[in-house]
């Protein structure tokens, strides 16, 4: 297992997320067996793998979806192994989902602003119509605009294309915030021109916050990871800047195969 | 909500504010009865059609809450104490704190299992009732109306109908507030995908919690003036088939409606009134028969009346609320 290029770098700065001695099993087989990784605040790390390495379960263990056997998970420092969903959630790590995961009966500015609600404190105000609120609702705009779905806004979510949903899930997941986005393969199901898109928007984000990449199409990887994991089995068997992971022999062997990526 | 919505729930409230008037052109007293229960159904179901159709919450033991109202009024007539200003809030107050206990433990389950510990809640109440023979046992037991300090008196129909129809009507009002607002924005989206509002950071326990308190709350008032209409309280209120007839009332007018479940009480009611007769025109006898034309005109409501009667009115905005 290859380091960090620059150790010097990541011991001074703390990690926006550490993992350390991650391990879970479901029976017999092993998704993620002793799983040691730092995530350097500001980049876009991928992680990749191919299928059943165990991708999504360390999403899920990330998110506080699955507790892990064994291990610790560090947020900007503070242990959050035992926090739930919504409470790593109110910290600041959002997640998107390889199912598109949105409120199909709302309208794609719903959809935002209840991301944004999320946000804004305790939502047991039973009065007033939260539509006309605009403390959720001008930062929703706001978000879809960025995330160029500014003219879809009073479009029914589930009316919207395949590629706009991938994008609304990206904009929830935006509303709320974050300082660290895990992203479960935002291009799941896209074609060319989308996927092209997706990775303008997300280019358009880097360096504004820390995100975890998750996917399997690898010219997306290649255009905006900082950094790349390859998972396999469960185990990390490289990390390294996107050239040393296209050279690293035993990526190669394990996934890439023996062509060009 | 849309505005065809908004009309609808207007005309059915303006219809119930005409019926006293209505009996005596017509001289059907008798249907202000009817009416009445009708509304006092009606508060039950729609309570119950904010665990369930809102909120995506099958309780199936919703009948308990409204028992609770109603023995509440009961058990305090039966020890002399009648002001309807302590009973009212006694029976909603003991019903917000059964919903509370219930709804914490059922809400730790989901699916069928939801549906099974709601319904076990309620019969466990429904066999403590039975039980308890200082209050009538299984024969139940006899209550006075409330009074209210002589500013109100149930004794006189008209009054009493029109505090149900002010009752039903707020509480309309309140839970059409309610759905819209960033706490029913939450329970709307919780039954679509509570992972995904858990990702976003809700933790969606306490506010399903909430609903079904305030579920519990809402149906303990229609209790409590059950009690008052019958002068009488059994352990039947809280009867798992009373929760099946609550449920049947809010998917025969329309879940995640407001006005579905009204207008399901109302159809329901007065199929349960007319059917026998109509039945006896046709044959001789076979009035006592009903259920046997009930049961299908209720599969068929079901089957192929997507969205209740609701939907018949509203076609072009009916199906999904928003």
């Amino acid at each position: 297992m290859r380091c960090l290029p620059e150790e010097g770098a990541a011991v001074m700065v703390e990690p926006a997320l550490q993992i350390k001695g991650l391990c879970k099993s479901f029976g017999s087989l092993i998704a993620t067996d002793d799983l040691h990784l730092d995530i350097a605040e500001g980049e876009i790390h991928a992680i990749i793998g191919p299928n059943g390495a165990g991708k999504t379960t360390l999403i899920a263990q990330l998110s506080g979806e699955l507790r892990p056997d064994r291990g610790r998970v560090s947020f900007a420092g503070q242990d959050i192994t035992a926090l739930s969903m919504p409470a790593r959630a109110g910290l600041g790590l959002a997640r998107s989902f390889q199912i598109t995961s949105i409120f199909g009966d709302f309208s794609a500015l719903d959809n935002v602003a209840l991301a944004v609600q999320a946000h804004a404190g305790h939502s047991f105000r039973f009065w007033r119509p939260a539509s006309e609120d605009n403390a959720l609702y001008d930062p929703a705009r706001h978000v879809l605009e960025r995330i160029g779905l500014g003219e879809r806004a009073e479009e029914t979510a589930a009316n919207l294309s395949h590629g706009e949903q991938r994008q609304l899930e990206i904009a929830m997941a935006l509303a709320t915030d974050p300082s660290v986005m895990l992203l479960d393969e935002p291009m799941a199901g896209m074609g060319r021109d989308e996927s092209a898109n997706m990775v303008d928007i997300l280019c358009g984000l880097k360096g504004q916050l820390t995100i975890v990449l998750i996917e399997h199409d690898m010219d997306a990887v290649f255009a905006l990871a900082d950094r790349i994991t390859v998972l396999v089995y469960g185990r990390a068997i490289a990390t390294g800047r996107p050239e040393d992971i296209r050279a690293n022999e035993a990526v190669r062997a394990a996934y890439l195969g023996t062509g060009d990526a | 909500m849309n505005q065809r919505q908004i009309w609808l729930t207007l005309a059915t409230l303006a219809l119930f504010a005409a019926v006293p008037p209505l009996t005596v052109v017509f001289d059907q007293p008798f249907y202000m009865d009817v009416v009445a229960r009708i509304m006092i159904l009606a508060i039950a179901a729609v309570s119950l059609d904010l665990i369930l159709g809102y909120g995506g919450m099958v309780s199936f033991g919703h009948a308990a809450y409204m028992g609770v109202g109603a023995y509440a009024v009961g058990i305090l007539s039966y020890y002399g104490i009648d002001n309807g200003f302590l009973q009212i809030p006694l029976a909603m107050g003991a019903s917000a704190l059964i919903g509370l206990i219930f709804g914490a433990m059922s809400l730790r389950t989901s699916g069928v299992y939801f549906i099974m510990i709601t319904l076990a809640f309620a019969q466990m109440l429904y066999f403590l009732a039975v039980s308890l023979e200082e209050f009538g046992g299984d024969d139940g037991m006899s209550a006075m109306r409330s009074e209210f300090a002589g500013l109100l008196d149930l004794n006189d129909p008209l009054q009493f109908y029109y505090l149900i129809f002010v009752c039903l009507a707020l509480i309309l009002l309140f839970l059409h507030r309610l759905v819209l607002s960033r706490f029913g924005m939450v329970i709307r989206a919780s039954r679509g995908n509570e992972r995904r509002m858990q990702a976003l950071g809700f933790p969606t326990y306490r506010y399903k919690l909430a609903a079904f308190t305030i579920a519990a709350t809402l149906c303990g008032l229609s209790g409590a003036l059950f009690a008052n209409l019958n002068e009488f309280v059994s352990p039947d209120a809280m009867q798992w088939t009373h929760s099946g007839e609550i449920m049947i009332m809010v998917i025969m007018g329309g879940m995640g409606t407001l006005i579905g479940p009204v207008l399901g009480a109302a159809a329901f009611l007065l199929l349960e009134e007319n059917l026998p007769e109509w039945m006896e025109l046709i044959m001789t006898n076979a009035g006592e028969h009903w259920a046997i034309v009930m049961g299908p005109i209720l599969i068929a409501i079901v089957l192929f009346g997507r969205g209740g009667i609701h939907a018949l009115f509203a076609r072009r905005g009916g199906g999904s609320h928003g």
